[in-house]
């Protein structure tokens, strides 16, 4: 466990706490290995959710956020990959947890990031056709993309 | 003895109609709540001859709009109109299906007159009860005082649109 802690702490940039949950900062390349420790030797069985933050203004615009449970200990760990709006991109979690794969397909619609690896991006809440990430900051409020014509 | 009774035929079908309507509650949002209390015995549709909800839109003549419909589900409304038979009648219940309520976003349609058209709209998030039955009320009313022709078909039946 010593060496892990060790290989962890070199895995992640930042660490703080935030209401009883730890929250890590990290790369986007440091995701997967970090990910599958957590997995394999912490005990973090439940990818709980996957979601993003889009700061308009930072020059890394999205923030992936990931969070992670362990059952067995009753821990909460929250992860917050920063990616560029030129490449936001980050690799997939669907080989580690089963439940990264609708999670993504709502984060990848809603944010348009690309989870590089998972073959399934269709949309899931919004339908075939729309064009544009609703929940960007730059996504007019009322950009409605109706399927039906409306009437006269 | 001469038992017999005069009446105009608009009349006698639209007091005929107005006490057999069959509802379709297409129920989508939290407004179904409401439109359990106002269907079941406390409120009690049945009085005014609506009671009976039909799950089939060919076989019903009041389609009940209850409660947010996004784009999504813009053309699944669309469907069950078309499905229903002449005569039909539309109630938009409840802010959202009247207007879009509070969601003024990508996903919301504002309000379901934009796609099919609505015959009366009961505002409230969600209605009072006694508001529903206002409702029905003047929509019964109203399907009273309709001309009710018996014409060929596709006189009878224009494309609403």
């Amino acid at each position: 466990m010593a060496m892990n802690t060790r290989i962890l702490k070199e895995l992640y940039e930042s660490s703080e706490e935030n209401f009883g949950i730890t929250v890590l900062k990290l790369k986007g390349e440091d995701l997967l290995p970090l990910v599958t420790l957590l997995k394999d030797e912490c005990g973090f069985d439940l990818l709980l959710d996957v979601t993003a933050v889009d700061y308009p203004d930072c020059e890394l615009r999205f923030e992936v956020v990931y969070h992670l449970y362990s059952s067995r200990h009753n821990r909460r760990l929250r992860l917050k990959v920063p990616v560029p709006e030129s490449c936001p991109a980050v690799p997939t979690l669907t080989g580690l947890y089963g439940s990264a794969c609708y999670a993504e397909r709502e984060t990848h619609e809603m944010y348009g990031i690309e989870f590089s690896g998972n073959g399934d991006l269709r949309p899931i809440l919004l339908y075939e056709g729309f064009d544009g990430h609703p929940l960007r900051k730059d996504y007019p409020i009322d950009g409605e993309q109706p399927i039906v014509a409306y009437r006269k | 003895m001469m038992d017999f009774l005069t009446t105009r035929r608009d009349e006698l079908v639209g007091w005929v109609r107005k006490f057999s309507i069959f509802p379709y509650p297409f129920v989508t949002a939290c407004c179904g709540m409401e439109f359990m209390a106002v269907s079941s015995t406390l409120y009690d549709t049945d009085r005014f001859g609506a009671a009976l909800p039909r799950f089939t839109p060919r076989q019903s003549d009041l389609l009940m709009v209850v409660g947010t419909i996004s784009h999504k589900e813009a053309p699944i409304v669309k469907r069950v109109y078309d499905q229903m038979c002449e005569p039909k009648w539309v109630m938009a219940f409840g802010a959202c299906a009247t207007s879009g309520g509070f969601y003024r976003n990508y996903a919301v349609l504002q309000g379901v007159d934009r796609v099919i058209p609505v015959d009366i709209y009961v505002p409230g998030c969600p209605p009072r009860p006694e508001m529903v039955i206002d409702a029905i009320m003047k929509l019964q009313d109203r399907i009273s005082r309709e001309r009710h022709p018996i014409l060929p078909f596709e006189k009878q039946n224009p494309v609403r649109n």
